[in-house]
Parts: structure tokens; sequence; C-alpha cells
């Protein structure tokens, strides 16, 4: 981790992060979008099996803007983005901050495999106004912006990357390790690149594909080998959230995680929800793509080791 | 115990038995999975080097080691013998553990020994050790441009650069985290 001593040194980079933040702000208002504004302090979350939240009094702060941006979703927000800071507790890495910056947007009528296309506008329309043209360096390799991106799917990136299939690999409980040391390292580096249809099990609110109820049409968009986006067709039923709910608290409970408490208010509201694509992107992560740091605090003024 | 999230560079852990120490670590998360810690370790005995990835339930206990004051006796094929100055205990270690420390290890001169439960595993020497330069050319007069060194040998055998004055039999500092000359000594 880079010594947060010399922040002075970070002019450059905290100039072109800011620039990074307003091209992104301007193209989702030219494209009439609505900017919000969500709680951080929240009294109920949408259970994550893997996301742990940090507690504040009775409440928590949020770990994503996610729940109450769908319940303005639903109550006829069509278009709406947000720039936010988001907290998960134990997050530390190099690619990892336990306070983040975070950008989500969804629409409504919108589908995974168009939000694929919009996520390429959205980064080609940054990159040109930070003057990348249609190449970003980093780390020594040139990531060529050109398109359409290369897309693949889980099923084909185990196929072409990790020693087994995986089927195999979910059910022999090593989806994440072998994500993390083979496939992971290998995305997006000459172009960026989208991986999609993940296994169901993985996937807390994306809708299944109809032909194939063990994928959720989700992806993730990575860029020189590391994650950037998260997104998912929405699923609207609130039965069913209700149950994946219940599911994951369950989990959780049962490998010693603290379960949360549901919002009934958002299963109400999410009946009215509309059929409806949504993403989550982490700026940071962004940032260190476009300013070529190998570590995240190099993109942010503090890291927590230094405040 | 240790939890993987308290796993970071340099922290010593015992697994199957052996004591191991953390070289690289990495916090990762692959996109909605759960937190894997990856790392590098060595094997504080064998010296052999690997990469593993944990999971956040997994747990370590501490390696138990301990650094003992000892004396250095003598190398008798291929293996350097210390005691222990108050119980008069022996140990042996061989030249992979001693490793650059041999340059510096002259009789008597006391040591720091790491030991795994009761295997020592490597030794850590004073910072300046004194020794006497056993073979030097002689200092000729005009060498004494400021910069300019010769190469000498010291009695353990280390050759090491010095400046033009110094002589055959003399005594000089040697700094043993450098392997560099420090300066001139007088008994």
């Amino acid at each position: 981790m880079e010594d947060d001593g010399r922040l002075a040194k970070k002019r450059e980079t905290l100039w072109k992060r800011a620039r990074m933040i307003r091209a992104i702000r301007d193209f989702f208002t030219s494209r009439d979008y609505l900017e919000v504004e969500t709680p951080y302090l929240i009294p109920a979350l949408i259970p994550e099996t893997y996301i742990d939240a940090i507690s504040c009094g009775d409440w928590f702060l949020h770990t994503s803007p996610e729940l109450h941006m769908k319940r303005l979703l639903a109550a006829g927000y069509p278009r709406i983005f947000q720039i936010c800071k988001c907290f998960r507790d134990g997050e530390r890495g190099s690619c990892h901050l336990p306070e983040f910056t975070m950008l989500e947007w969804y629409c409504r009528g919108m589908d995974y495999r168009k939000l694929m296309k919009e996520c390429e506008e959205l980064i080609v329309a940054v990159a040109g106004e930070l003057g990348c043209g249609n190449v970003i360096n980093y780390q020594g390799r040139a990531i060529g912006l050109q398109r359409p991106w290369e897309s693949i799917s889980v099923r084909e990136a185990f196929a072409c990357y990790a020693p087994m299939s995986m089927d195999k690999a979910v059910t022999e409980n090593c989806f994440d390790e072998i994500m993390v040391s083979s496939i992971e390292p290998r995305l997006g580096l000459t172009q960026p690149t989208f991986i999609y249809d993940y296994p169901v099990s993985g996937s807390a609110l994306a809708k299944e594909r109809k032909d194939d109820f063990a994928l959720a049409e989700r992806f993730e968009l990575y860029m020189g080998g590391k994650e950037i986006a998260n997104a998912c067709s929405e699923l609207t039923d609130p039965k069913e959230h209700h149950r994946r709910f219940l599911n994951v608290n369950k989990y959780r409970h049962s490998i010693g995680k603290s379960i949360y408490p549901i919002s009934e208010r958002f299963l109400q509201d999410i009946a009215a929800m509309p059929e409806a694509a949504g993403i989550a992107l982490g700026v940071d992560r962004l940032a260190m793509i476009f300013c070529d740091s190998s570590a995240i605090d190099c993109v942010v003024a503090f890291a927590p080791e230094f405040l | 115990m240790y939890s993987a999230s308290d796993l970071k560079k340099g922290l010593r852990i015992k697994m199957d038995n052996e004591p191991y120490i953390v070289t690289e670590f990495n916090f990762v998360k692959p996109g909605k999975g759960q937190a894997l810690y990856r790392s590098k370790l060595r094997n504080m005995i064998t010296g052999a080097q690997f990469e593993r990835t944990f999971r956040s339930a997994d747990t370590f206990e501490p390696a138990d080691l301990q650094q003992k004051k000892m004396q250095y006796l003598y190398r008798e094929q291929g293996k350097y013998c210390f005691m222990d100055s108050e119980s008069y205990e022996q140990v042996f270690l061989t030249e992979d553990q001693v490793g650059e420390a041999k340059n510096f290890l002259i009789d008597n001169l006391e040591a720091e020994i790491l030991f795994f439960e009761d295997r020592p595993l490597e030794v850590s020497l004073p910072n300046f050790v004194d020794l006497v330069v056993i073979r030097a050319d002689p200092w000729a007069k005009g060498d004494s441009v400021s910069g300019k060194t010769k190469p000498v040998t010291l009695q353990t055998g280390y050759q090491i650069h010095v400046p033009p004055f110094v002589e055959e039999g003399e005594k000089i500092r040697v700094d043993t985290r450098s392997g560099e000359y420090l300066t001139r000594v007088k008994d």
C-alpha cells in the first residue's frame, strides 16, 4: 500500500479523477437520467451472502444504494443515477477500501444486454473527455476501446482458462478461488471484457434466464484484469425477493455471520417495479484504470491507514 | 489463533506442524463472491515458496518461535556449531540456514538463533562485527585518490572492498547487514 504521506504527489491523479467524475455526470445528464441522492444511514438492507455492513447505532451504513434506488424506480422514476460513498466491513486490499465510491444507475425497460452497450458508451465518452482516444495504457498494456468489446459467458471462460468446468467448480465449492486465480487476471487485458451469465447461486437480485434457471442474467465488466462493474436484469417479483432474502440470511446465519433486518417497505414498493436493468460501477477502480495505478490507495486522497 | 484477515506480510504461522512466513499478501473478492486472502508463503525450514488462497473462516496457529543468544564455536563438515552459554547445549545449523552470516562468523561470536520448537532455523548476527584482514596488497602511495578501494580477504575468507590504506593484519569493522566496510579498529 502506497505511503499516503505523499499527498502532494497525488495532484495529477486527483485532478484526473475529478475530471472523470464530471464526465460521468455529464454523460448521464445528457441522456436524461435524474441524479438522485439516497440515505447512507439506513435501518434495513438487502442481505447479501458475502457483504458485511458497518453498524451505526441500531442502523447501518449502506453497502450500496440499491434498495432505495429501486424504490424510486418502482415509484415511477425511469432513469436514475447516483455517485455515492458505500461502506463494507472488512474489505481492504489493493483494489478494496472499506469506504469507496460507487456509481449506480438504473433504466426502465432495459435488459442486461442493452446495459452492456450503454456501459461501453459511458466509458468511451469518459475516455474521450480525458483525452485518451481509443486506447488506455494500463500497467504496460494497451486496452483498446474500439467497439464491440469482448464478451464471454462465465461457462466459456471456465472452459478457456480454468482447470475445470463452471458446473464442476460450483459443485466442488471452488468457484471463487478459480475466478480469482485463473480467470480474472485474463479478462480485459487487450480490450474491456464483459463476462456474463453467472450461476444463479451467487447473484442476489438478478433475474434467471428463461431458458436456463441455473443462470442469472448478470454481467461484470473487467478492464486490465480488474472487476469494474456488476450488472443485471433486475428481479421484479416481490415474493421471489422475499424468498431470496430469507435464504441469504439463513445461509449467513449458518456460517456465523450476522443476519440483517429486511425492509418491509421495500417489499411493498417493489410490487410496482417495472422491468429494468441496473449496474454498480466502482468509481475508484475506474480511476485506477484511467490513472494507470496498480493500487486503489493511489486514486483516493486518504486511505484509512493514514487518517 | 489467527484468522485469515489477520494475515500480513512478515507474519509467521504454523501449518502441518511447520513454520511459515507470509511473504506476500492481498485481499481479493471476486464479484459477489466471498472474501479470499491470496498469500505467498515460505517454509522456514525448507525455504520452499508457494502460493495459497485462504478463506475468511480459515484459522492458523502462530508459529512457536523463540530467539536464543548463543555463541558460535566451530564449523565441521559443512555444519556450524553454536552453544548456549548458560546450559552448554549445542546446536548445528546447515550452510543454507546460516546463509550470508557465514562471512562474518568468528569464534565465540554471540549471535541470535531463531528456534521453531526445538529446531534451529536461522541465525542473526550483531549489526557490526570486527574481523582481521589476512590478505591485502600493500598500499601503493598515489592510490589515495578519494573513492578508490582495493579488495582484501578477511579471516573468514570473505572478500571485501576497503580503502587502500587498510593493511594486512589490521582489524576492520563490517556492517553485517550490507556486508560493507565501516572503519578500522584498534585493539
